[in-house]
């Protein structure tokens, strides 16, 4: 750290940061657009002049930008300085001229960096006369809405959508005063990340599409902290809620994990809440009953005297789940996923806990230099990371950045430096990924291959892992340079997962990991778990769902209780209906409905992530906290009210117990502070203090305004009342600061720019490396295609392929139809000419009639289905199937 | 103590003096075209909502007795779905209308609006629209606002030139 | 003398004290309104006379409300205090000749002790009420009354020298000739003064002083104990009123008209002279108030005693 000099004022300031970066650090309120801390500075907007001078005798000074000055010890600067002042000043009003009288109905109003940077400079009045300048805005899918006409020219979007998120369909059009911002003609954006561009974009040129659908203010939300719930990352939301109805999602910083983006599934997957299929009220027998009534009901069948049986969920909380466990007993408590999926979540969590490669946070996936990815598409699979692992790329070009003395933050220069080099992406998978674009090499491949080729290069890495058998030259050869790669980097990555349904490419993963760490590298491990929360089922415990059948048949009159999840998509559709049937008695707590819910004697209504209290784990390993954003008005509960003790009047005493039941899970309860935590005596508020409306939000009901609900599970506020000072990281609601009312208020809650929140980084971390265990040898056999047969994989998708998000109106326009994939070798026998063929696929009895869709990338002798999509989601894959065409 | 016997005396006088105090209801008191009493919401010249639903009454008052939820026609032009005032909370204190760029909130000369149940002063949107322009008859915020809305599109609004044509190859 | 048929002159005393007090609430604001170029309470009744039932049924009606944090027992005795030692004061006045209560030899004394025992009615009440401002009022009403009470006492000494009695009946009748307030105007004066901030009434009625204090001893009182703070400040004024009548202006004596018609004439000049004090003069500082008593009025109450005291003794 240096000395800088900022008005005559002594500060500190990080010498490799520039001036901007250091006044805001400071707290200090300098107005900026085109910087990003997460994106550097590039000097396009001119906003953040400030005075520098010489020394302390210089009084004339000169103009510079903060953003592309470096923080260097002993410099002077003014921001006060009338100059400077006068400066920023004209060049709002110039950006100004052309800046529609569209605030009232804007959806970025009232949380408009614009605006707070216009307020900030002090323009307040438009003196030209002159027309202003307007565009055609574009359709650009169901995410994000343009307006053009009021764009400021800052180059954000581009450069977050271009540079960062590595699409290229948006981009900059025309020249001087004409600039435009959007695609070549209107359609869908493609980046899985262009939600982004709503936060990005310092005005209201891109706003949130679904939220214009029920808008509301951000003044008028009732937010809470949230962690998204749409696939294994734990990303940190912000969920914001109003008359009853879950308006939006935004980003929630958290150093470690999302930092300042999501990915669309998780931004637009929350409409699902939403859903015309959501189960409001109890049902007995599918008639709708009263919350009395079915708790009545549900405790004359506990108490019945039939064996309890217990089928947990992936996709429920930990709480939920243990209250379950709690419910039917600890040995009549079953996992509720396919054995083949229980078995590699739980080779994960042992990998995890007893390797000794690090489990990689996002952070770290930024960070790392050279990366392998073994048998997953992560952009489909577990979207965020396939940002981070975008980043990571740049971290080996830093070294000639560095050399040649130029600060990191100079975007631009970085990236011109740089040119095409990149560090070391290898990808294995069995089929297109959408990180091949920047692969340094790629390999096409059957699961079996997959897995060889993790083992040869941790035989490469270390000579005392496993040698693959009868390994081609070819591979050998990738796995060599992989192998180079990884060595050579200072902080090599492994990612895999469960995609392929392949416990061995996992394996080969842990065993790549254990070879580096064996050889002195740092490296770190990142295994993609297949839902929310399947690491937390892993480490609560169950039995495999095979037992469960054997239960089920034992006691001919069991009474099952199925906890948030469809059996449907889970577990074959035969081997569940003979579930179903053998019980006398089915009780289904579920969100939406589906199959099993359909089936249910008794069904309870659980409450989603916006309605409940909870605790996930994510892939990291991090044990992070979910809060209810608003009570539903009907009978909708958490699961673990539905099924808990009595005893329990909180979230707390659910916590307390798991902790002294399941020694593995005791830190969980230290995720987030405890519902007795006030700030100088008061509950933080939910709502920001100008909610308005308050005393005629429900007048049209009764003119007698109700107390606010009580929330015995946080600390927490239904109101607007409460401390308004920065609480802990895990439970920050809201961005907003004085003068910032955008979400990049969240400056004035870091601890420096880009780095952790002042109240810590939320969520504790439940996996901590060990140097225990051994290398894996279980080294499958070469794949060898048949010739009638294809083996049938499922392929994820970011829209679709995940339960909940699928009901979200907007993801479900995006959701692909049910398709059969094959590779065009293999389809050539089946398609007829021009014409769309659909073909039928038949495996283990079952018969399933899809369109045929012909991928390039797919290895010959393997066939590709959507996962879950179609009625097949449900069968345990990969499994040989045959492929006929349908008549 | 000379002041004080004179003070006292002078308010004696008062005795003898008419008294200004107007005996509502039998007599009405004259109100200003600017009084601030009972809330009403205006219509554009061309007979629309005037109101956007842009929310800003409902954050500018002090007592938060507005509600609203916006929402749009098929033309994207906003509007309120519901647009509702609690008056046994308002204070009649006119910052509504100060906050509202549309000139669709007025506050008009009329408080004679008690009731006996105070349900009855909840007010929703079809109890406060009416059906002409209100102080600000010329006035109509779409003419000037850079969206399009049906019948008006990008380019067309007052005092702005025409969409940029993108493919256009000279500078 | 006492009354040949006490019972009677008890009833008839009380019920007319506290008739004419609350009445005094109707008097009161329309003088004010008045005053004030305003109408005041004329629409409950002819003249809006019925104002005064319709407040009294609204102050049964109200919810007695005693608040969790007062000390509740105390809180409950105070208001009565200040009925008691008013009510009492009430005993030793004469009325008319044969309608007075209690003709006691030492009747002044009485009225002074009881009206200093008053006092505690508001000490206490601010002090249980478990409120700041009410304690705040609570101790400026223990100082005030104690500064206040120094030179009333001493003012009247004029009177009691030259009726050479304390008995009131005897203050009268040697008014026969003269009333006292010619020979002893300023004690009159002194006594008025005194009189005024002994009820606690504008410009002395810094106890209560709604303006800083929030109502003062009375915050935190409502429904029928706040009605009796209420009714005892106006039956404090009667007193005063009746006391000054007695002391300074020949109690019932007058030419013409029967004795009591006089007496309550004479009380009722002096009601209004009170409610026109109010109308006209702003509330006093604590400051002002206290060097007022002490350093103006104290020294004044004892010149007018030696100097009466010395003309008495030259002249008998």
């Amino acid at each position: 750290m240096g000395t800088i000099y900022i008005d005559g004022k002594a500060s500190e300031a990080d010498p490799k940061q520039n001036l901007l970066h250091a006044c805001l650090s400071l707290g200090l309120n300098l107005p900026y657009f085109c910087w990003h801390p997460a994106m550097g500075s590039v000097g396009a907007c001119r906003q953040c002049a400030v005075k520098q001078f010489k020394d302390a005798q210089d009084t004339r000074g000169r103009l510079v930008m903060a953003c592309m000055t470096p923080a260097a010890p002993d410099t002077r600067i003014s921001l006060q300085d009338p100059e400077a002042v006068a400066f920023r000043a004209g060049i709002i009003e110039g950006m100004m001229l052309n800046h529609p009288h569209d605030c009232p109905v804007c959806d970025e109003g009232g949380e408009c960096h614009l605006q707070d940077m216009t307020v900030m400079t002090g323009h307040d009045y438009r003196r030209s006369r002159f027309p202003k300048r307007t565009f055609h805005d574009q359709y650009l899918g169901p995410f994000v809405y343009h307006q053009m006409n009021r764009c400021i020219q800052c180059y954000r979007c581009v450069r977050f959508y271009r540079n960062y998120a590595g699409e290229d369909d948006l981009n900059a059009f025309g020249i001087s005063n004409e600039v435009f911002f959007g695609r070549e003609q209107d359609g869908v954006l493609k980046s899985e990340f262009a939600g982004n561009l709503v936060e990005v974009c310092p005005t209201g040129v891109f706003t949130d599409r679904t939220l214009r659908r029920h808008y509301t203010r951000k003044w008028d939300l009732r937010m809470a902290p949230s962690i998204c719930g749409h696939c294994s990352l734990g990303c940190n939301t912000t969920m914001g809620e109003r008359y009853g109805l879950l308006r939006r999602v935004v980003n929630r910083f958290n150093s470690e994990v999302n930092g300042y983006f999501l990915c669309d599934r998780g931004r637009y997957g929350y409409e699902f809440v939403n859903s015309e299929q959501r189960i409001r009220a109890a049902q007995i027998n599918g008639a709708p009953t009263s919350v009395t009534e079915a708790k009545r009901r549900l405790s004359s069948l506990v108490a019945g005297g039939q064996q309890l049986i217990g089928i947990g969920s992936p996709r429920a909380s930990i709480e939920s789940n243990y209250a379950l466990r709690r419910l039917v007993g600890k040995d009549r408590f079953f996992c509720g996923v396919s054995d083949g999926e229980w078995e590699r979540t739980r080779a994960m969590v042992e990998i995890l806990q007893a390797g000794p490669a690090r489990s990689a946070s996002l952070r770290d996936v930024e960070l790392s230099d050279a990366v392998l990815i073994l048998g997953e598409d992560v952009t489909n699979s577990a979207p965020r990371m396939a940002l981070s692992v975008r980043q990571s790329l740049r971290q080996q070009s830093f070294e000639t950045t560095q050399k040649l003395r130029v600060p990191l933050w100079m975007d631009d220069a970085v990236r011109e430096i740089a040119q095409a080099k990149r560090s070391p992406l290898f990808i294995a998978a069995a089929g297109a990924t959408r990180l091949d674009d920047v692969a340094t090499a790629t390999y096409k491949a059957a699961p079996e291959d997959i897995a060889r080729l993790g083992f040869a290069v941790a035989h490469e890495i270390d000579a005392k892992a496993p040698e693959v058998p009868d390994l081609s030259g070819e591979m050998r050869e990738l796995a060599a340079t992989i192998a180079t790669a990884l060595t050579g980097a200072k902080h090599p990555l492994v990612i895999a997962g469960p995609s392929c349904r392949s416990i061995s490419v996992i394996e080969s993963a842990a065993n790549v990991a254990r070879a580096l760490c064996d050889n002195g590298h740092s490296a770190a491990l990142s295994l993609i778990a297949p839902a929310c929360n399947s690491f937390g089922l892993a480490l609560l415990g169950a039995r495999p769902m095979s037992e469960a059948l054997a239960a089920v048949q034992d006691h001919g009159d069991a009474t099952l209780i199925v906890l948030e999840n469809d059996l449907y998509r889970q577990l074959p559709a035969k081997l569940v209906d003979g579930y179903l049937a053998k019980a006398a008695h089915l009780i289904v707590l579920d969100q939406l409905g589906n199959g099993t819910t359909a089936k249910a004697e008794l069904l309870l209504p659980a409450g989603t992530f916006a309605e409940s209290d909870g605790t996930l784990v994510s892939n990291e390993g991090r044990a992070q906290r979910f809060f209810q954003v608003f009570v539903p008005e009907d009978g909708i509960k958490e699961s673990w009210r539905w099924l808990g003790d009595q005893s329990w009047s909180s979230l707390d005493d659910v916590l307390s117990e798991i902790g002294t039941e399941i020694p593995r899970l005791a830190s969980v309860i230290g995720a987030a502070p405890l519902s007795s935590f006030r700030i100088a005596g008061a509950k933080i508020p939910r709502e920001p203090h100008r909610y308005s409306g308050r005393t005629s939000i429900t007048a049209n009901i009764s003119v007698v305004e109700p107390k606010p609900p009580d929330d015995p599970d946080s600390s927490l506020s239904y109101s607007m009342e409460g401390a308004s000072i920065q609480p802990p990281a895990a439970l920050q609601p809201f961005f907003w600061a004085p003068g910032w009312n955008s979400i990049q208020a969240v400056n004035k809650f870091q601890s420096e720019i880009g780095e952790a929140l002042r109240g810590g980084v939320p969520g504790v971390r439940l996996f901590e490396t060990s140097t225990g265990g051994g290398y894996f040898d279980g080294i499958p056999n070469p794949f060898t295609r048949r010739t009638q047969e294809w083996l049938l994989l499922p392929i994820e998708h970011i829209f679709g392929s995940e339960e909940l998000s699928a009901h979200a109106s907007s993801i479900a326009e995006l959701v692909t139809e049910p398709y059969l994939a094959l590779n065009p070798a293999d389809a050539a026998g089946f398609l007829a000419e021009g014409k769309p063929t659909v073909v039928e696929v038949a495996f283990g009895g079952l018969k399933q009639r899809v369109p045929l869709k012909v991928l390039a990338e797919l290895p010959s002798g393997l066939a590709g289905i959507p996962a879950g999509l179609t009625a097949l989601c449900g069968e345990e894959l990969p499994a040989w199937c045959r492929i006929e065409r349908a008549s | 103590m000379l002041s004080i016997i004179r003070t006292m005396w002078s308010v004696f006088l008062h005795t003898f003096h008419r008294r200004v105090t107007i005996q509502y209801p039998e007599q009405k008191a004259y109100l200003a075209p600017r009084y601030r009493g009972r809330i009403i919401l205006s219509r554009d010249p061309d007979g629309g909502e005037r109101c956007v639903a842009c929310h800003l009454c409902a954050i500018a008052c002090p007592v938060d007795c507005i509600a609203l939820q916006a929402t749009e026609d098929e033309n994207e032009r906003r509007y309120p779905e519901f647009f509702r005032i609690n008056f046994s909370r308002c204070i009649f204190c006119g910052y509504c209308e100060d906050a509202c760029p549309t000139y669709a909130i007025q506050l008009t000369p009329d408080f004679e609006m008690s009731e006996y149940n105070r349900q009855n002063l909840v007010y929703e949107k079809e109890d406060l629209l009416i059906d002409g322009p209100g102080k600000y008859p010329g006035y109509n915020y779409w003419r000037v606002s850079g969206v399009s809305i049906g019948g008006k599109g990008k380019g067309e609004a007052e005092n702005e030139l025409p969409p940029v044509e993108l493919r256009r190859l000279t500078p | 003398m006492t009354s040949p048929y006490p019972f009677a002159s008890i009833f008839g005393i009380l019920i007319v004290a506290l008739s004419l007090s609350a009445a005094l609430i109707w008097v009161e604001r329309r003088l004010l309104a008045l005053w004030q170029d305003r109408y005041g309470p004329n629409r409950a009744g002819p003249f809006g006379l019925l104002q005064v039932l319709a407040d009294m049924i609204k102050i049964f009606a109200k919810e007695d409300w005693i608040p969790p944090f007062a000390d509740k027992a105390v809180f409950v005795i105070a208001p009565a205090i200040i009925m008691v030692t008013v009510l009492l004061s009430f005993a030793v006045l004469p009325i008319a000749p044969g309608i007075i209560v209690a003709d006691l030899n030492i009747g002044l004394l009485f009225f002074l002790g009881m009206s200093s025992l008053g006092v505690y009615s508001i000490v206490l009440a601010g002090w249980s009420s478990g409120n700041k401002y009410s304690l705040l009022g609570g101790l400026r009403a223990a100082a005030q009354m104690m500064s206040y009470e120094v030179f009333m006492g001493m003012s009247l000494m004029g009177v009691v020298l030259l009726a050479g009695s304390f008995n009131l009946t005897t203050i009268v009748e040697a008014q026969s000739k003269l009333w006292f307030v010619i020979p002893q105007f300023l004690g009159f004066i002194l006594f008025l003064i005194a009189g005024v901030a002994e009820a606690r009434r504008l410009p002395f009625d810094l106890p209560e002083a709604e303006a800083e204090l929030v109502a003062g001893f009375h915050s935190e009182y409502s429904g029928m104990k706040f009605g009796m703070f209420f009714v005892g400040e106006y039956l404090g004024i009667t007193l005063i009123s009746a006391m000054i009548a007695v002391l300074f202006f020949g109690g019932w004596m007058g030419p013409w008209l029967p004795p009591i018609v006089w007496f309550f004439i004479k009380v009722f000049a002096f009601l209004c002279f009170f409610i026109l004090l109010r109308a006209s003069l702003p509330r006093l500082r604590f400051d002002q108030l206290m060097s007022l008593g002490w350093k103006v009025m104290f020294p004044l109450a004892l010149a007018n005693l030696v100097v009466t005291g010395a003309i008495v003794t030259v002249f008998k």
